[in-house]
């Protein structure tokens, strides 16, 4: 117990010294600030990978790292759609899929949003249409945003949540 | 019905490890199947071909793995009765395979599962996509029916249906537990949810860009897939890639395999209740990530190995940080493995949980990192090194006890074996080009390539033909053989122990599903 202790201490807070580039820094500091003063500490999200090669959830689940530390910020991600403000949704949609996407998206109550993640959830990327693929996100569900990028970065992300919570929900109440 | 035996031998298969190939007829495939049984081979993969515009034929492959080589049988099928004579009974693996090759080109092995695999229904019964007279491009939506899965009956009883969307950020899968209490009886998996038609899509790709699908077939192995495809390629074409080329693209196959074990082993703490170890390797991985980024201009190296070679070189200012790195993670990993290992709590959630033992995972044809948590000492690294591995003489990685903490202890290991090799790898890098030019295509030609990926074996069977254009690509992820191992591992189970075997496995869904 005490070595875990000493190891957290030692380590201190990443979240607030953050390392990298001398750029990339202060946006990330500006992109917590301005998602907190729209959202307060409440926003919760339901990720739904509607057909992803998986490299889009790497960075997602990186959101919650202690670099980037979404959950400090008050936004979580939630099991049920219906506990959730916002569809993120990867992949481009596969027809196996196509019906449970649906389906979660009619579970989430109003108002609520759809972010489209990576070329494939945007436009349907390298996978395109086909006999298995229904391509982008917004040809199955109606679609607020879209974060590009294959995968798009932690901070690429943080940065289409903002945007998307910041106008209002064209699907929504 | 007796059965001659046959030469398990063939002519020589272009690839970047000792492979060959041979041409069976349907006694002999079978013959074989079962002599290579008796020798303790491996099936690795199944699929077939439409091969009806140039020759009349259907054609089904098995690929096998025998020590210190691969070893590929071709079976011509007739166009009017495209059916093969199942593997199931020697290989239970193939199983899956065989109900994909029939929802894919309409191959049926006859005996055995025969319900549907990768088609959920999205398209009709006897459209077979995968077949060369059907567009890739049009959609003919199917009748989506019920999956019957077996029923376990018995007082008490009752079913837990999950997915195919999970709580966390993970893919889709659909899992039914048959439970009594808390105690699972049985699992029965269902998987395709990620089905994209990736093999079709190949045969709209030129050549020499197959290596970025191949890369996002299951994305957290980008580096594995692209560098089979880059490999089959150029065993197709006769390309020598330079030694600088092969070590930095072992540079980033051994960083994708670390980082793809830390992330495993947080994730396998906060599913024990150590929320700590998710904290703490996620902050690695990420400090890995950042490298990456400024290294080779990626997070993730989904295009870092490109046909011929590797995108951009590695220049002297850059190997320092890489070395500084190498030192702090085995510093940072050395610290909280020891935290792990005394942790009373975790390693009472994680010993004898989920546990497989070495027979079954023998008779199931386990593979890789999962495979070598139960006694299966295969690492294609070790056992038929392609270049530079031979070089670097990597030391394989194997545990008997089957449990999640063998998984864990292999995954902890494997992290050092690959730093070390990193360090060697920076430590040696050889001078020269980067990248080499792929001679054009003078005729129909195939290749095969073969990388242990972090999972395990990764493979790409190629066949290009003139003029640049890919003919058939088939992708296998060692998650094929390796999804039937949890039905196994968590029987007597509790049900809440599945997230931390499911994690201890932690299986590709798309790359399965392809």
């Amino acid at each position: 117990m005490l070595n875990i202790i000493n190891r957290i201490r030692g380590i201190g807070i990443l979240s607030e010294a953050l390392p990298g580039s001398d750029t990339d820094e202060p946006r990330l500091r500006d992109i917590h600030e301005r998602l907190h003063r729209v959202f307060g500490r409440a926003l919760r999200i339901r990720h739904v990978d509607a057909g992803s090669c998986n490299g889009c959830e790497l960075e997602i689940q990186a959101l919650t790292n202690p670099y980037y530390n979404l959950e400090g910020m008050g936004i979580a991600f939630v099991a049920s759609p219906r506990h959730a403000d916002i569809l993120l949704v990867t992949g481009p949609v596969s027809v196996n899929m196509e019906e449970a996407l649906k389906r979660a998206y009619q579970a989430m109550p109003h108002p609520k949003w759809v972010v489209a993640v990576g070329d494939c959830g945007a436009c349907g990327g390298i996978f395109g249409t086909g006999y298995a693929s229904r391509g982008p996100v917004s040809s199955v569900v109606p679609v607020d945003a879209s974060v590009q990028g294959c995968p798009p970065s932690p901070l690429s992300l943080l940065e289409g949540l903002l945007h998307v919570t910041r106008q209002p929900a064209q699907h929504g109440s | 019905m007796s059965l001659e035996p046959i030469a398990l031998e063939g002519s020589r298969l272009a690839a970047n490890v000792p492979a060959q190939h041979r041409v069976v007829d349907a006694d002999q495939w079978t013959a074989a199947a079962r002599q290579l049984h008796d020798a303790g081979a491996r099936l690795l993969t199944l699929w077939g071909a439409d091969d009806r515009d140039r020759d009349g034929v259907f054609r089904v492959f098995a690929a096998y793995l025998l020590p210190g080589r691969a070893l590929v049988l071709e079976l011509a099928l007739a166009a009017g009765d495209p059916t093969y004579p199942s593997l199931e009974p020697w290989f239970p693996a193939a199983s899956r395979l065989q109900r994909a090759t029939r929802d894919l080109l309409g191959l049926g092995a006859g005996e055995g599962d025969t319900r549907p695999w990768l088609r959920h229904g999205g398209w009709p019964e006897d459209r077979f996509p995968l077949r060369r007279d059907v567009s890739a491009e049009t959609h003919v939506p199917g009748v989506p029916g019920p999956y019957p899965f077996v029923r376990v009956n018995g007082d008490g009883v009752h079913e837990i249906p999950v997915g195919p969307i999970h709580a966390g950020t993970i893919e889709p899968g659909h899992f039914r537990f048959s439970v009594v209490g808390e105690k699972v009886l049985r699992l029965e998996e269902r998987l395709g949810y990620t089905h994209k038609g990736v093999a079709k899509r190949f045969e709209a790709l030129p050549l020499l860009e197959g290596h970025r699908l191949a890369a996002r077939v299951c994305g957290d192995s980008a580096v594995a897939f692209s560098w089979a495809y880059c490999a089959a390629l150029e065993a197709a074409t006769g390309a020598t890639v330079a030694p600088r080329a092969t070590c930095l693209r072992a540079l980033a196959l051994e960083r994708e395999r670390i980082a793809n074990h830390l992330g495993d082993l947080g994730a396998l703490g906060n599913d024990a209740g150590l929320a700590f170890g998710l904290s703490q390797f996620s902050a690695i991985k990420e400090r890995m990530l950042r490298l990456n980024q400024n290294v080779f201009g990626q997070r993730y190296l989904m295009d870092y190995i490109v046909p011929g070679g590797v995108r951009s070189d590695v220049g002297p200012r850059l190997v320092r940080p890489l070395l500084d790195e190498a030192t702090d993670v085995e510093r940072d990993v050395v610290a909280l493995k020891a935290i792990y290992d005394e942790h009373a709590g975790l390693q009472d959630r994680f010993k004898g949980t989920g546990q497989l033992a070495p027979l079954t995972a023998k008779a199931m044809g386990a593979l890789g990192l999962a495979g070598r948590a139960s006694g299966i000492d295969l690492d294609l690294r070790v056992a038929m090194p392609w270049a530079p591995y031979g070089d670097l003489r990597p030391h394989g990685v194997l545990s008997m006890d089957g449990d999640v903490a063998a998984r864990v202890q292999v995954r902890f290991d494997e992290v050092m074996e690959s730093l070390r090799l990193n360090r060697l790898l920076l430590e040696q890098l050889p001078h020269g080009a980067t990248s080499v030019s792929i001679p054009a295509l003078g005729s129909r030609t195939t290749g095969l390539g073969l990388i242990e990926g972090w999972r395990g074996p990764v493979m790409v069977a190629l066949e290009a033909e003139v003029p640049s254009v890919i003919r058939r690509c088939h992708v296998h992820d060692p998650s094929w053989q390796n999804w039937p191992l949890i039905e196994h591992a968590v029987t007597g189970n509790i049900v809440p122990d599945f997230p931390l075997i499911n994690k201890s496995f932690n299986l590709a869904y798309s790359g399965h599903d392809g």
